[in-house]
């Protein structure tokens, strides 16, 4: 901030602070006496009196302790402005330290398993534990505790797999992250609504819940052109672009026409977050291995 | 001439009746006005138990989850909202209009400024609450904490503010004795603060006629919206009730304050920092370090002025504390203040970041919130209503002393039953949360935390459901009372004769 607010805001906490103790003082130095009095200020409101009572003297020193006790916090922590405090201290540094204590602390207990191979690592007990509670702490959230998923959160038990489920993928999409997104109507953007109905009624057809069997074979022409490039011709999706197997009856986003109709009208955007910089190598080795155990 | 003879008499003879009950051989509807003291004294009841009753729903939903009917109007998300703003603006609203008009108009000795801008407060006020019943539970927010409604909802708080100032202020104008009363410098603290932190949190770009979009971007937002959500605790919610506690206590004591030196140091230290106050709601945010430390320190010097209030409530009661054996109204007002004491002490701890850490994000800030909410404002806006109403109607008393008495104890027993579970709950998820593993996982997952919170849910929905049938205790007595009138006016006639 500039010079101005800095100063600025250095007046004004200081001014309150000290402006609490003048108060204090002036009003104690006015007091005609120290000990409680029957005296009264010889105001009275709707029959109201006020008595001329000193200030408590515990409370008066309570008073001067807080204010002493922020003016010393103020000179150490960051508070007047652009003046940093003594120990230097920022929330920043404060968790980089405690990253840095964690790391130090932890990080052999993982670096143990780091060079395992992973289809090993899964059969090992004791690292499938730290797996699981890894898991617990980061992916459960969206994957659900038993990793089964939800609605948009690809179940993770079913050896049915969007970018591919061997080691190297689980880790590469562990690391990096993924950025799933179907274009509404795919290909066709000017879909029409008979088109609409047509191809989701071609895509029910393969798991035979085609409502109406004529439009599904009309909509096959429209997959082709607005589907096939990411889906395949075949309609088995295609891992490498994370397009889903639209042929085996698992959904990611519900089965029913509606929501088939909603997936092809809207289009989906998914995002599964990058460990990276979260979590360790070594964890996300540990965790990969978790993944992996869960369906082989 | 009447009232300086009174007061002569009420100095020289120690044990004279209260004078307020002496004066009330004048017919103090001629002088006064109280119809508009009436209209917000019975809303107040009425606000409290829509307001407490919806708390006591949605606390069953987090019980019970399928209390919200799976409806979207009945959903726990859009009930919350409804519920603290009936019970903040609507029943501690009223309750503050009512005592605020009412006091005023006592201490100063003069008729509110215009009668016709106190029945606009009156009948926008219910507005702004009934709006807030209707657009509310149709999701129809700007999403604030404590300043959900929407902009057209917002121009007419606007609108009803200056009224009221204009009718507070204007009155003190006119006074007939030469100084201000403590309680109204309080109640015109209240008025001025939040009439500038509502225009200036609510500033809004509007996109249709229930949309509208912050004026402020990013962690500015959050920090006038703290800056506001704070103080409608400090202001709203802490000074307007000093000012009601600065008049019902030593009027229904009948004992004199303590220490008028020690109410305006506090009076000025209190408002100085409290509107500093708002940035330990984000501590370890994107607010940088130096606004999270003047919060904090500001939040610590509080305690002081908050506990001044509480000293000089309290220490007014010496010489007088066997009237509690008897007046259970006394109760109501004595327990208040003690609630107050603890949740101000609570309130600058929890402000320090360290212990924020853990109690951040936890039940422990409900669990404060209501020992404030419940335990301070409720309970001091209740005994302040039983000593009202029966002078509002001109009877000598509320229709049952006993009845008084169960609501303290309903009261009593459903706030400590509440802000037990909270805190119980509260330091429990905050342990929960950081407890690390062996490998440095954490041992638990959200989801076994919520698991745990359970008997504290229910034993808060109890708690909950206790408070509010002591609010139906008093709106029985209340109406009791006001049906009585008949009969008392013919002895207050006979006692007039005489």
């Amino acid at each position: 901030m500039s010079t101005f607010w800095s100063i600025w805001i250095s007046a004004i906490v200081l001014g309150t602070i000290f402006g609490c103790w003048w108060l204090l003082w002036a009003t104690r130095k006015s007091q005609t006496t120290d000990t409680e009095t029957e005296r009264t200020t010889g105001h009275s409101f709707d029959g109201i009196e006020e008595y001329d009572n000193p200030l408590p003297k515990w409370w008066f020193y309570l008073f001067v302790g807080t204010c002493v006790f922020s003016l010393g916090y103020l000179a150490l922590y960051p508070g007047l402005g652009n003046f940093k405090g003594l120990l230097g201290w920022t929330q920043h540094n404060q968790w980089e330290k405690e990253v840095q204590v964690a790391e130090a602390k932890y990080g052999e207990i993982y670096a143990q398993y780091g060079s395992t191979p992973i289809v090993e690592l899964a059969q090992n007990e004791d690292a499938m534990k730290m797996g699981q509670r890894l898991f617990a702490n980061n992916c459960a959230v969206c994957h659900g505790s038993a990793a089964r998923g939800a609605v948009g959160f690809p179940n993770l038990t079913d050896d049915d797999w969007l970018y591919g489920g061997d080691p190297d993928t689980i880790v590469q999409t562990l690391t990096h992250g993924r950025q799933g997104a179907m274009p509404a109507k795919g290909m066709m953007p000017n879909m029409d609504s008979e088109q609409v109905d047509q191809v989701v009624n071609y895509v029910l057809s393969f798991s035979d819940r085609a409502r109406d069997p004529e439009a599904a074979k009309a909509g096959e022409q429209v997959f082709m052109q607005a589907c096939a490039a990411c889906h395949g011709q075949d309609a088995k999706g295609m891992q490498a672009m994370g397009a889903p197997n639209l042929t085996d009856n698992t959904w990611l986003y519900g089965s029913t026409y509606d929501r088939i109709e909603e997936t092809v009208l809207y289009g989906r955007q998914n995002q599964m977050p990058a460990q990276k910089g979260r979590l360790s190598e070594d964890q996300i080795h540990i965790l990969g291995a978790y993944v992996y155990s869960l369906s082989n | 001439m009447m009232s300086c003879f009174l007061h002569t008499c009420a100095r020289i003879l120690p044990h004279s009746k209260p004078i307020g009950k002496a004066m009330s051989t004048v017919n103090p509807n001629l002088t006064y006005n109280y119809k508009v003291v009436r209209q917000f004294a019975i809303m107040t009841v009425v606000w409290g138990i829509i307001g407490m009753s919806l708390g006591v729903l949605i606390a069953a939903q987090l019980v019970w989850p399928s209390v919200n009917l799976d409806l979207p109007f009945t959903h726990f998300g859009r009930l919350r909202p409804l519920h603290t703003n009936a019970v903040i603006y609507g029943f501690g609203g009223c309750a503050l209009f009512a005592t605020s008009y009412y006091v005023v108009q006592r201490t100063c000795q003069a008729r509110l400024f215009s009668d016709g801008l106190a029945q606009f407060t009156f009948w926008g006020w219910q507005a702004v609450m009934v709006a807030a019943v209707i657009t509310l539970p149709q999701g129809l927010t700007s999403t604030k904490e404590y300043a959900e409604l929407e902009w057209p909802i917002d121009i007419l708080i606007t609108l009803v503010w200056v009224a009221y100032a204009a009718v507070f202020f204007g009155t003190v104008m006119k006074r007939k004795a030469p100084h201000i009363y403590v309680a109204n410098w309080f109640y015109g603290a209240f008025i001025i603060t939040v009439a500038v932190l509502h225009v200036g949190n609510n500033l809004a770009l509007p996109v249709s006629a229930f949309k509208s979009y912050s004026a402020y971007a990013g962690v500015t937002d959050a920090m006038i919206q703290w800056w506001w959500g704070h103080n409608a605790v400090g202001f709203f919610l802490t000074a307007g009730f000093l000012g009601m506690m600065y008049y019902f206590v030593p009027k229904q004591a009948n004992r004199p304050v303590y220490s008028y030196r020690l109410s305006i140091v506090h009076f000025w230290a209190l408002i100085a920092t409290y509107v500093w106050a708002g940035g330990h709601h984000l501590h370890y945010s994107a607010l940088p370090d130096w606004a999270q430390t003047a919060g904090m320190v500001m939040s610590l010097i509080l305690l002081a002025p908050s506990w001044g209030g509480m000293i000089n409530g309290m220490m007014t009661l010496s010489g007088a504390w066997h009237k509690l054996r008897t007046d259970p109204i006394l109760r109501f007002l004595v327990v208040s203040l003690s609630f107050y004491g603890m949740s101000t002490f609570e309130g600058p701890m929890m402000a320090i970041k360290t212990v924020n850490a853990l109690s951040h994000n936890t039940d422990w800030t409900i669990g404060h919130v209501h020992s404030g909410a419940l335990g301070w404002v409720a309970m001091i806006s209740i005994g302040a209503m039983y000593h009202l109403i029966p002078k509002l109607w001109g009877v000598r008393e509320m229709y049952s002393s006993a009845l008084i008495n169960l609501h303290f104890w309903l009261a009593t027993v459903g706030t400590v039953l509440y802000i037990v579970a909270m805190w119980v709950n509260g330091i429990m998820q905050g342990l929960m949360w950081r407890a690390v593993n062996a490998d440095g996982t954490l041992t638990y997952s959200f989801v076994e935390s919520l698991e745990a919170s359970y008997p504290g849910y229910f034993v808060r929905w109890l708690g909950g459901v206790i408070f509010v049938s002591g609010m139906l205790v008093m709106a029985y007595n209340v109406r009791k009372t006001i049906k009585q009138k008949d009969a008392v006016a013919l002895d207050n006639a006979a006692a007039q004769v005489a």
